[in-house]
């Protein structure tokens, strides 16, 4: 036997049709913004609109991808893995703010307004640094990472696991909520922040922009997908599986499940801080509702929709749920809460492995 | 390691609750010895082997691993010193194949980034193959565990502890859910292993512990009652006792 | 109160035969000459005694009358009452004529009633003349001061007084008398009191070490006091928390179910006591009583709801807890937006019963809130009855059983699915009830349970799962910790710091305070 036929068993008809489908679907996105420079009576034409919705879903892709990697395939539910995109997303709002320059309201060459306003004297001291955009890129995985990993620290070495875990990761998130509300964090309290001008030299409310960072996404999305294909591969990928299914025996087997799960947690807090930092330049704000725990498990949901385990399914939840949203809450907005806790109920119940599940028994 | 010793226990007492699991037991195994321990439920055989592979926390007592004391360390670490344990309840993961269960307890590095970058060599796949064959489940490298019957997953969580390549092998009711034919295999297998390693198995089929061949201790309430060859423990009057009488 | 004012007015009416009371005796002068009457009211004014309240009133409206024989009769009305005595009178021949005053007399008698209102029989009006006679400050007032405080019981109105004699001694010109005022100023605990001595440092510097260690003294008793409004207010908390983490404490600590609806539970609870007030609007002798109605009825509600969800969804969960959080977080967030779309996003009102308004004044000053005081009361009741339900009855025998060992419990023929679902109704029935309290202290709108879910969660992983004890040590300890720190770290911060004090705990204890230890607790 050899070992290619050992390790890798010859992908299924279905395997390779939804990798053919993927394929498809991400050079469709890819062509979006070319579309969108085509004139607007053109029948390929793709609105701005489109482009600016799916460059977000792109982003909850990236967050969907990550939460699959904790919880999909290291077990680890977490109630509060918006806590580590927003925490990207403050990152880079930071290095927004400082490009606003002598630009903004008050015109101060350094404070941005909110700071001005609330009578700063000076930067605080954990605003330095973040005017120059490699060490704040460096912040948007830095910062989640750290947090990740003090987080999981705690828990993991007390084998805090289950539902205590997902309560603890939810009280965190609410924590950094009322944290960030405060004006004196230094992080613009409840607006926030918004009115960004630049980045990289290039004008935020340019088509040309937004064509950007849609790619800067969706780049970012295969590269996230290929990576965590590329983890659930390797051995490390397995010992996840195996520490998901039956924890302490891996424990025998001369494994540290702390290590392991702090690997797989900060790895995750740190693709999720990429996904909110990609964000906000896009939808142009970040304030504290980002930490809100309803938005952690609005993205839980994602990946239980598209189906928990798989990376394809991740994808396709936060897609389709997304999907449904935006079209929910102009068509009838009071049902949208009805529908997002509907599909609470009607995954756990009926549809444990998701919409790829689906598809696999059909193929079955 | 000292000679004359590879599992040290002296004066263990494990109480939970007021209740005293392990009371004062004392116990050696000799590098490559096989030595069976038997005993009536309750007797505190399972609570022996959680104190030495570290999942729990002796109350008073020496645990010695040759020199090393296994008190102190967690069950990852008292693991990679070099003992396996099999559990009483077979243990495997569900969602893996047999071939990558066996995979996961080969002996190397444990370390997150040491796993990634894991490649699975000629002489490791030998040795998966060559234990695959050993219990009879080469048909079977590609299946998922979840799908095994129970004597199967016996044999597959067997092969992962000799995948380990442990000093020590702890085994706890390897041959519950056995034919005879494959509880006299698992005798010869588990014999052939003692010599180079030490084994201690606990069981309650007598007839199996015969098979073994080997000394054997019995515990009750917590510590040892007789210790000896199956045939002097068989006819002591305290253990006569413990096993039919009151 | 007013009992022992009558007290008070039958004693000095059972005394009369005493000539020396000076009140009897300033009497026959509002029947003299202009001068007479003058310095009468100027006696009654400052003797301080109520009595004299009334007579002057009435000789200030003209219904003061006098008999032939000098004796004086208040007229209100159709009836007569003898000024001495207060006793009704007839009128008598002669008619008793009318005794008129002059200007001199009207501006003694405006001075004599004011100050007299500090003895007035309304409370109201005391602390009126008491805030009046502290804006004023004057030496004169001391007297007064000292015959009202005698006499006076309400405790506000008495501190306010001690105040205000305080600083009218402050500005005499004896020095002894300041001294005494400034011994009754620091007895007191008060921040006016505080900046009243502060304000008299730069007039006496000979005075300065007894002012200093006066407001020292103030100081020590401020502090006393913030701290027990702090743990009034820890406690308060606490016993929020408790009603709140009881219910979780079965279906979480009992049942193992996690339970993410149990906040809307909560609110639908609150919601329940808004509905019954409503109703209770209808039959208006019901109203007062709509609260206490509202308990039954939430508890009705809400365990309807819970055990209908437990039997519709939850059962088939069972086993699988992260599935069951997902699937009652839906849930949860189904309700609130059904209560959204039924009642509206705003604040609904919940009025409280006037027996559980205002505040209660213990020494020192320290107010402690009714509603509140009420909550932390009923908490403990409620968490009593649970402890009872769960201890002694049939039901919680069962309950306990099938939490034990289901499979034994099944065989000796105990319903096992019928016990899950009541035990889960019961759990939810009790977040209703915290729902009644909750609509007391806190906006009854949609969101109301979200608040609260979390730090109810931290409350019964903090004390330890399954054990009631524990929660009621737990809530209250997180209660108070939360309003200890809040003060030098602020409310949010505070909740921050508790929130990562729970995870180090939890990490240090991973099965809470009251742990059993054991082969049971063994994952």
């Amino acid at each position: 036997m050899s070992v290619t036929a050992l390790r890798a068993p010859a992908p299924s008809r279905l395997r390779l049709g939804l990798r053919a489908v993927l394929v498809a679907a991400v050079l469709v996105l890819a062509a979006f913004p070319l579309l969108n420079t085509l004139p607007e009576a053109h029948p390929l034409h793709v609105s701005d609109f489109l482009v600016s919705v799916t460059g977000k879903w792109i982003c909850y892709a990236i967050l969907a991808l990550s939460l699959d990697l904790a919880w999909g395939y290291a077990g680890i539910l977490s109630l509060g893995h918006g806590a580590f995109f927003a925490l990207g997303g403050y990152a880079m709002g930071m290095h927004l703010m400082r490009l606003i320059g002598p630009r903004g309201v008050y015109g101060h060459p350094v404070l941005p307004d909110f700071m001005v306003f609330l009578g700063y004297r000076e930067l605080p001291w954990y605003w330095l640094g973040f005017d120059n955009f490699a060490f704040a890129m460096l912040m948007v995985l830095a910062v989640p990472g750290l947090l990740a990993f003090l987080l999981g620290w705690l828990c993991f070495r007390s084998r805090i696991t289950g539902v205590y875990l997902s309560i603890i990761t939810q009280a965190m998130t609410y924590a950094l909520m009322l944290a960030f509300f405060r004006n004196d964090m230094g992080f613009g309290g409840n607006n926030g922040f918004t009115d960004f001008k630049e980045l990289l030299g290039m004008p935020l409310n340019t088509s040309f922009a937004r064509g950007a960072l849609f790619y800067a996404s969706l780049i970012s999305l295969v590269g996230c997908y290929l990576l965590c294909r590329w983890i659930a591969g390797t051995k490390y990928g397995r010992v996840l599986t195996a520490i998901r299914d039956a924890e302490n025996r891996v424990r025998f087997l001369g494994y540290s499940v702390t290590q392991h799960k702090l690997f797989a947690f900060v790895l995750s807090a740190m693709m999720a801080g990429w996904a909110g930092a990609l964000y906000v330049p896009q939808v142009g704000i970040i304030n504290p509702g980002e930490f809100s725990p309803g938005n952690s498990i609005e993205a839980v949901v994602w990946v239980a929709v598209g189906g928990r385990g798989t990376l394809v399914g991740a994808i396709l939840g936060a897609f389709s749920v997304n999907g449904l949203k935006t079209w929910l809450t102009s068509a009838a907005p009071d049902l949208w809460l009805f529908v997002l806790g509907g599909l609470f109920v009607l995954v756990t119940l009926f549809l444990p492995r998701g919409l790829i599940g689906l598809f696999q028994g059909r193929a079955k | 390691m000292r000679k004359g010793r590879r599992l040290y226990l002296d004066g263990v007492s494990v109480v939970f609750d007021g209740f005293r699991a392990l009371n004062n037991l004392s116990l050696i195994v000799d590098p490559g010895e096989l030595r069976a321990v038997i005993g009536p439920n309750g007797a505190g055989k399972t609570t022996m082997m959680d104190c030495i592979t570290g999942k729990t926390r002796p109350t008073a007592g020496t645990v010695e691993f040759g020199e090393q004391d296994l008190t102190r360390l967690d069950e990852a670490t008292i693991a990679n010193l070099g003992i396996g344990r099999k559990f009483q309840k077979p243990t495997v993961f569900d969602a893996l194949t047999v071939f990558e269960n066996l995979e996961l307890a080969l002996k190397a590095p444990r370390g997150p980034i040491a796993c990634l970058r894991w490649a699975l060599g000629g002489e490791a796949r030998t040795r998966i193959e060559r234990t695959m064959s050993e219990i009879g489940l080469t048909e079977r490298a590609q299946d998922r565990a979840a799908i095994l019957s129970h004597g199967q997953r016996q044999w597959l969580e067997i092969g992962m502890l000799l995948m380990q390549d442990p000093d020590l092998l702890l085994v706890d009711e390897p041959v519950a859910g056995m034919t005879d034919a494959e509880t006299e295999h698992t005798a010869k297998l588990l014999a052939g292993i003692a010599g180079e390693r030490s084994v201690v198995v606990v069981e309650h089929d007598l007839e199996f512990v015969r098979a073994l061949g080997c000394k054997v201790t019995v515990l009750s309430e917590g510590s040892v009652l007789s210790e000896g060859t199956i045939d002097h423990v068989q006819n002591d009057a305290r253990v006569i006792e413990v096993y039919l009488g009151r | 109160m007013t009992r022992i004012f009558l007290f008070i007015l039958l004693l000095a009416a059972a005394l009369p035969a005493r000539a020396q009371d000076p009140f009897l005796s300033a009497l026959p002068g509002l029947g003299g000459g202009f001068g007479a009457q003058a310095e009468a009211v100027e006696r009654l004014g400052a003797l301080g005694d109520p009595r004299a309240i009334p007579l002057l009133r009435a000789l200030g409206d003209g219904r003061l009358l006098r008999r032939a024989d000098g004796t004086l009769l208040v007229r209100d009305g159709a009836t007569l009452t003898e000024a001495a005595t207060g006793t009704t009178a007839e009128a008598g021949t002669p008619e008793p004529a009318r005794i008129n005053i002059n200007n001199r007399v009207r501006v003694a008698l405006r001075g004599a009633l004011g100050r007299l209102q500090l003895v007035s029989p309304d409370p109201a009006e005391r602390l009126t003349a008491a805030e009046g006679v502290l804006r004023s400050r004057s030496a004169e007032n001391v007297p007064l001061l000292e015959a009202a405080l005698a006499r006076e019981t309400v405790p506000r109105i008495r501190s306010r007084m001690e105040l205000a004699l305080g600083a009218s001694r402050l500005v005499a010109t004896d020095p002894d008398a300041k001294r005494a005022g400034i011994a009754t100023l620091g007895a007191s605990a008060s921040p006016e009191a505080r900046s009243v001595l502060l304000e008299a440092r730069a007039q006496n510097p000979d005075l300065l070490p007894e002012i200093e260690a006066a407001v020292a003294a103030i100081d020590r008793r401020l502090a006393i006091r913030r701290g027990v409004e702090t743990v009034f207010q820890g406690l308060s908390l606490g016993s929020v928390l408790l009603l709140a983490a009881l219910g979780l404490a079965i279906t979480f600590g009992v049942m193992g179910v996690i339970n993410m609806a149990h906040g809307e539970f909560v609110m639908l609870g609150a919601y329940t006591t808004f509905v019954v007030q409503e109703i209770c609007r209808g039959i208006p002798w019901l109203l007062p009583w709509s609260l206490p109605l509202s308990i039954p009825a939430a508890f009705l509600v809400t365990a309807l709801a819970g055990g209908a969800m437990e039997r519709g969804l939850i059962r088939h969960l069972y086993g699988r807890p992260l599935e069951t959080l997902l699937l009652t977080f839906g849930v949860g967030m189904m309700i609130q937006q059904a209560v959204r779309l039924g009642f509206g996003a705003q604040n609904r009102e919940v009025l409280s019963p006037s027996w559980m308004q205002g505040t209660i004044l213990l020494p020192m000053d320290i107010p402690l809130t009714q509603n509140r005081l009420w909550i932390l009361l009923f908490s403990l009741v409620v968490l009593g009855l649970v402890v009872l339900a769960i201890r002694f009855t049939r039901f919680g025998l069962e309950m306990r059983a099938v939490t034990q060992r289901r499979a034994i419990a099944s065989s000796m023929g105990i319903r096992t699915g019928r016990v899950d679902a009541l035990t889960f109704a019961f759990g939810s029935g009790i977040a209703g009830i915290a729902g009644v309290a909750l609509s007391q202290i806190d906006n009854v709108s949609p969101n109301l349970g979200t608040g609260y879910i979390i730090d109810s969660f931290l409350v019964v992983v903090f004390g330890g799962v399954g054990s009631l004890a524990g929660t009621l040590v737990g809530a209250m300890g997180l209660g108070l910790v939360n309003k200890l720190l809040e003060p030098w770290a602020g409310a949010v911060l505070a909740k921050v710091f508790v929130l990562v004090a729970a995870m180090i705990f939890i990490q240090r204890r991973p099965r809470g305070l009251f742990a059993q230890k054991g082969r049971a607790a063994e994952a």
